[in-house]
């Protein structure tokens, strides 16, 4: 049996303001490692929403959250950094790089805060992933040289620097063109299939979600298939 | 906490926004620069000004006050003990002015630990005679290498040499004042009549000047012999006894316990100069507080640049927190941030403070009333530096700990849905 990285009991949350408003109801889903999940729905059915509680950096909801077996709920602000930083890699729908840092030193940065390898094994690391993604040639390079479709490629880069066990992405195709959308698609299919990865992402683009192993429906704030 | 990556994004922040943060730098360099270069001068001008009374008055002076005697007749009388006197027109009792046993109470006194050393004088007031005018003065007759070790009179001597009075008898060191007045030069002789009648005549062998008009136009140095026999005395006769202590913070003290052991007067340095220490102290505080509210102000300009550094820097904030940073790392960020301005300002502050007090230091300031003197005084005093540099880096790191802990409050969430 394929083991559970991400757990979810009846996961509810309600927004506040203006009025209460309950925006997830009774989430329970789970996801193995190396599976694909993609998350589709219309907007505002709080698939977004989900997200950032599964991704730790929302904590007020009610429910229980289990990544890697380890129930999350309830723990501090410093132990979930450290959960984010080790175990979950993130892409957004914006690149969010550092402008300060050059295209290596961004994909370096959670190898560094983490600390497991010296500093000379995390570059060599993450020159390997931008050298998978294509990108070895843009290494020095400031991310504001780069285009949409490189930028997205060194965010994943960055991601998968600490080898995480999830990988989680807020429409990662959602600002890109059909054929980055479709570059990096392949990426995250070889992720899945060369580093047994899990892969949750929420997207729009129902070709995207079509490709994906599994596909999980929601509409306000339910999952409904 | 992995303290070198944060200072890192610290040092990248700032490398991103120089020109701000060198702007910020330059608020706290300015600050400390002036605070330093204020205090230093300040100081500089209180020591000069403390000096020029303090180095020359004794920490310890005993000597016999002209007063009334505190038992009246009367009020030992045991008839009249339970009545209430009234005793009108007391006189002071003619005790003179000698201090009895002199030689014995400076040998108990050069035993004292706390004592660097002991110097007798006779003060006696006399007048010059320059034809047919008499000028009012006073003849200090001083033991010359106990008075020059204690204070320094040959720093005052503008001709000649004060260990002339001891080589030769009958010799005499007068202020300039008098000098003019009386027209004399070194090698004249003048004449002096003591209160008592009796006329002598005495070489002069240097003119001092101590900057202060008043003691230059009636002040004259002689040996202790000259003036005990100006005065017709012996050579015991002695009116004061001048001791310096090892620290002047004692005298007070000291001072009681000799009044009470030798029964005579005494006074010391504080109550002496109190007027003086009052002054330097309100000197003192106002530079302080110039100089504080200074570093107020650049902690103001620091507070401002780092609270837009961080609107501007919502969005790597944002994701430094989505990588794995913890609030706390992010306001660790933010304070080192402000401590490296802090640091680098104040260093420089610290150079900049004492280039300009060395500037200050070279400015000549030469005035007829200070003749030791030639440029404006500096204090170089290492408290004042590491006041400064303390204080800069508390207001910096007081000033960046509130955009700090708002940084450390930023919900990623909110940002990234935000676009």
């Amino acid at each position: 049996m394929p083991k559970k990285v991400l757990e979810t009991i009846n996961i509810n949350k309600y927004f506040y303001d203006p009025v209460k408003f309950r925006v997830l109801s009774d989430i329970n889903m789970s996801i193995n490692e190396g599976e694909f999940v993609s998350v589709v729905g219309k907007s505002g059915c709080g698939k977004s929403t989900l997200l950032y509680i599964l991704s730790t950096m929302d904590t007020a909801y009610e429910g229980e959250l289990l990544i890697n077996n380890v129930n999350l709920t309830k723990k501090t602000d410093k132990d979930l950094a450290i959960v984010r930083n080790e175990h979950i890699g993130f892409v957004f729908q914006f690149h969010y790089l550092l402008a300060e840092y050059n295209v290596l030193r961004n994909v370096m940065l959670p190898g560094i805060k983490l600390a497991k390898y010296p500093l000379k094994e995390i570059e060599h690391r993450a020159m390997e992933h931008l050298r998978t993604l294509d990108m070895a040639d843009q290494a020095l390079k400031s991310p504001n040289q780069l285009s949409g479709g490189q930028k997205q490629r060194v965010a994943i880069a960055r991601a998968l620097i600490n080898d995480p066990i999830i990988i989680m992405g807020d429409e990662p195709t959602g600002n890109l063109d059909k054929k980055n959308s479709d570059m990096v698609f392949d990426i995250f299919n070889n992720l899945v299939k060369e580093r047994n990865q899990a892969l949750l992402i929420v997207t729009h683009d129902p070709d995207f979600a079509a490709r994906t192993h599994r596909t999980i429906e929601m509409a306000d704030g339910k999952i409904i298939s | 906490m992995n303290f070198k990556l944060i200072i890192d994004i610290a040092i990248n922040l700032i490398r991103a926004r120089l020109k701000q943060s060198i702007i910020a730098a330059v608020g706290v360099t300015f600050g400390i620069a002036m605070f330093i270069t204020l205090l230093g001068f300040m100081n500089g001008l209180n020591n000069l000004l403390d000096g020029l009374m303090l180095n020359r008055t004794p920490h310890v002076r005993l000597y016999n006050e002209v007063k009334p005697s505190p038992d009246q007749p009367v009020l030992i009388s045991k008839e009249y003990k339970n009545n209430i006197n009234f005793i009108q027109s007391i006189k002071p009792k003619d005790r003179g002015r000698e201090i009895y046993n002199s030689k014995a109470i400076i040998n108990i006194l050069k035993q004292d630990k706390r004592v660097i050393d002991v110097a007798p004088k006779v003060t006696a007031p006399v007048f010059f005679n320059t034809g047919s005018i008499e000028i009012t003065g006073v003849v200090n007759g001083i033991d010359v290498p106990a008075e020059e070790h204690l204070f320094k009179v040959s720093d005052y001597i503008i001709e000649g040499n004060v260990f002339d009075l001891s080589n030769e008898n009958n010799t005499i060191i007068i202020g300039k004042g008098l000098a003019e007045k009386m027209l004399v030069k070194i090698g004249d002789v003048i004449k002096i009549t003591t209160i008592k009648g009796g006329l002598v005549s005495l070489k002069v062998v240097g003119v001092m000047q101590i900057g202060i008009a008043e003691i230059d136009n009636t002040m004259s140095y002689t040996s202790l012999r000259t003036a005990q026999m100006l005065l017709g005395e012996s050579a015991s006769y002695i009116t004061d006894i001048q001791v310096k202590l090892t620290d002047v913070l004692m005298a007070p003290e000291v001072a009681k316990e000799y009044q009470e052991k030798f029964k005579i007067d005494v006074i010391d340095a504080q109550t002496a100069n109190s007027q003086f220490e009052t002054g330097s102290k309100v000197r003192s505080i106002i530079s302080y507080a110039v100089g504080i509210t200074l570093l107020i102000v650049a902690g103001f300009g620091i507070y401002n640049i780092l609270n837009m550094m961080i609107y501007e820097k919502m969005d790597s904030i944002a994701i430094l927190k989505a990588t794995g940073f913890s609030g706390n790392d992010v306001k660790w960020v933010f304070i080192s941030l402000s401590l490296i301005i802090g640091i680098v300002g104040g260093l420089f502050g610290l150079l900049f403070g004492f280039g300009i007090s060395n500037i200050i230091d070279i400015i000549p300031f030469e005035t007829a009333s200070l003749p030791t003197i030639k440029t404006y005084p500096i204090d170089y005093k290492i408290t004042y530096y590491v006041i400064g540099f303390t204080f800069a880096v508390c207001t910096t790191t007081i000033a960046g700990l509130f955009p700090a802990l708002k940084a450390s409050k930023i919900d990623p969430v909110e940002i990234i849905r935000g676009k």
